[in-house]
């Protein structure tokens, strides 16, 4: 096919065949060349890290742990501001979805509820582990959570004039481990998805003073023109 | 209200839908007086862009008068608004750049995903344009809700004809952006592939902006005259070889600037357009860029493309050799409608531009699904729509007695 632009009216059905084999030959290159690559990564687990990448954007085995979240935002606001919004924590609720309340113990400790499949809640205290004021807040819930989870969310400055980027890391034990995280997918609870998602709201409101909505009317009569639905 | 709604590939009906309702503190909803069709609407109506959900009411060419007013809106009652098709925050990096249509923030965090995942980056909102730039509903309808009121709506003063003005919301701002992506200095030849209402306006901008020649490009005898009319050459690509005309009216140097006015589903004899209109029809690719591949070999060594034009997907057989070796540069983007809103503004209110010669029609909301249909099938004559909800169904009303005079 190639050239065929610039050359125009070369009979192309002679060669049909010819360019299938050939094309079966290219894939069965390619799985092999993938293959190789993929045995040689897990031999070279071991050797030190040359990249300065986050943790979270590891490949493979390099991971240190498969179900750590990474997810990084740039916001144009500085790092104090952010910091002081994300640290009373009772307003995480105004853009994280499926956070119903945050309550504050004491200095340290908070009482999470959180939104479960089928319409359910669930409660865990968390208890701040890392506290740097303008720049670091990092958690991680207490004994007999039925959700294990672990945050830290950074506020690094961007380059001048350009706010901050704000890094969220999460580690987190899911429900009923495999088929729990299958649910949590379908519902698009997934950690990942959410985590993006919240950075997104978490933008949205510290730049715009609101969190977007495309809420509008449409033909669907299931739907109000108030709320948001996809 | 009544409303155009989108139910599927060539199929738009007029629904009774709820009224939109203010949603923001910087909200405003608006009467609509003047929707019009886009040449992109199409691009919807053919099903070539992902996203649409059954029911999803279409429009992004809006103006009207401000009847509901969020606490947080500097726009008072009664005031006649144009809305720019970008939804866009202004406080964002790229508000504050003037990149308007990039804006960070205007597309939903759920909506957002797609976006990101199709082109690395969540891309901006916009009104009426499906899900993937975060599912607002347009305004072919008799009401319609503007987030970020403070930023995109452009007040029109007394005196100024709908008409005159309606196109600030997109299509003049595209063609003018078009022009300007071509960065054209005083002497060029600028080739324009496709004379719809955004190349008849990228003409118009280039010559404002100095060009010494236009060459416009299509297929459509009506719209081939409008071009003429505003003082371009004129070539039927069906009559010539495209490539060969530009090299010997240029002099064997070729368009300083080649403009795509055209997009995802370029009409074409060549046969990379037919095998392109064979893969989208069966999924295998999403775009038919025969325009597109055109400019680029068309254009002289060391020229600039500019694309307005719209794509969505993969493109096959780009020539990447012909871009590279001859050393070209290109620039495109979906509009950033505010920045460019108030100097055309008053360019109209000085009669700089001409805005109207190519309005054709003139329908109610009510006959909007066939306005559809003869804005796909009747190119030639249907030159631009405009939709008004205050007409009577059946008040259909042919224009285009004026004729655009050059100044």
């Amino acid at each position: 096919m190639t050239g065929f632009l610039l050359s125009g009216d070369e009979d192309e059905r002679g060669d049909t065949l010819q360019r299938t084999l050939i094309g079966a030959a290219a894939m069965a290159a390619a799985a092999g060349v993938a293959l190789y690559f993929g045995r040689k990564r897990s031999e070279t687990a071991g050797e030190p890290l040359l990249s300065d990448a986050p943790a979270s954007t590891l490949r493979g085995s390099r991971k240190p742990d498969p179900a750590l979240i990474g997810r990084t935002v740039t916001i144009n606001r500085n790092a104090q501001e952010l910091y002081d919004f994300w640290r009373k924590f009772e307003n995480l609720s105004q853009f994280m979805d499926n956070v119903r309340a945050v309550e504050t113990l004491d200095n340290s400790r908070s009482r999470w509820t959180i939104a479960a499949p089928a319409g359910t809640e669930i409660e865990f205290v968390s208890r701040i582990t890392e506290d740097q004021p303008g720049r670091v807040i990092a958690w991680e819930s207490e004994e007999g959570a039925t959700i294990r989870n672990a945050g830290r969310v950074e506020f690094i400055d961007a380059a001048p004039g350009r706010g901050t980027m704000v890094r969220a890391t999460i580690t987190y034990d899911p429900p009923a481990g495999t088929v729990g995280r299958a649910i949590a997918k379908v519902l698009q609870r997934e950690p990942n998805v959410q985590a993006r998602r919240d950075l997104r709201r978490f933008k949205q409101l510290m730049e715009t003073g609101e969190v977007t909505s495309s809420a509008s009317p449409s033909g669907r009569r299931s739907e109000e023109p108030t709320k948001q639905y996809l | 209200m009544r409303a155009l709604t989108w139910h599927g590939r060539h199929d738009v009906r007029v629904d009774t839908v709820p009224d939109p309702e203010i949603v923001h503190p910087r909200d405003v909803i608006i009467k609509i007086t003047s929707t019009a069709i886009c040449g992109s609407d199409l691009h919807l109506f053919d099903g070539y862009i992902p996203t649409m959900r059954a029911g999803d009411i279409l429009g992004h060419e809006n103006m009207g008068e401000v009847v509901e007013v969020g606490a947080k809106s500097p726009l008072k009652k009664g005031q006649r608004v144009v809305i720019p098709f970008t939804v866009s925050c202004g406080s964002c990096y790229f508000c504050g750049k003037q990149q308007f249509s990039a804006c960070d923030n205007s597309n939903p965090a759920t909506t957002s995903d797609m976006s990101e995942t199709l082109y690395g980056y969540p891309m901006g909102g916009a009104l009426g344009y499906a899900h993937l730039t975060g599912g607002y509903a347009g305004g072919q309808a008799e009401y319609l809700r503007v987030p970020y009121s403070d930023v995109g709506p452009v007040v029109i003063p007394d005196g100024m004809p709908d008409d005159q003005v309606l196109f600030l919301s997109d299509i003049l701002p595209t063609g003018w952006m078009a022009a300007e992506n071509a960065e054209i200095e005083p002497g060029d030849t600028v080739a324009v592939w496709g004379c719809g209402p955004v190349g008849l306006f990228a003409i118009q901008s280039a010559f404002l902006m100095g060009a010494h020649r236009v060459i416009a490009i299509d297929h459509f005898p009506r719209r081939l005259e409008l071009a003429k009319g505003l003082g371009a050459e004129i070539l039927h690509f069906r009559e010539v070889n495209v490539r060969e005309a530009l090299f010997e009216m240029t002099g064997g140097i070729g368009p300083d600037a080649c403009i795509d006015c055209v997009g995802m589903e370029a009409h074409g004899l060549g046969i990379d357009n037919i095998l392109d209109t064979v893969k989208a029809h069966t999924f295998l690719g999403t775009d038919r860029p025969a325009a597109f591949r055109q400019a680029i070999l068309s254009c002289r060594k060391g020229g600039r493309v500019s694309v307005p034009g719209v794509y969505g997907g993969m493109m096959d057989k780009f020539p990447i050799g012909a871009f590279m070796e001859k050393g070209l540069t290109m620039k495109t983007g979906q509009t950033h409608v505010q920045k460019y809103t108030a100097e055309l503004l008053r360019m109209i209110e000085e009669g700089k531009i001409d805005t109207t010669f190519l309005v054709s029609h003139h329908a109610s909301l009510e006959d909007g699904p066939d306005m559809y249909r003869h804005w796909h099938d009747h190119q030639d004559t249907y030159t631009k729509i405009i939709l008004k909800p205050g007409l009577e169904k059946g008040a259909v009303q042919t224009q285009q007695e004026k004729i655009h005079e050059p100044a």
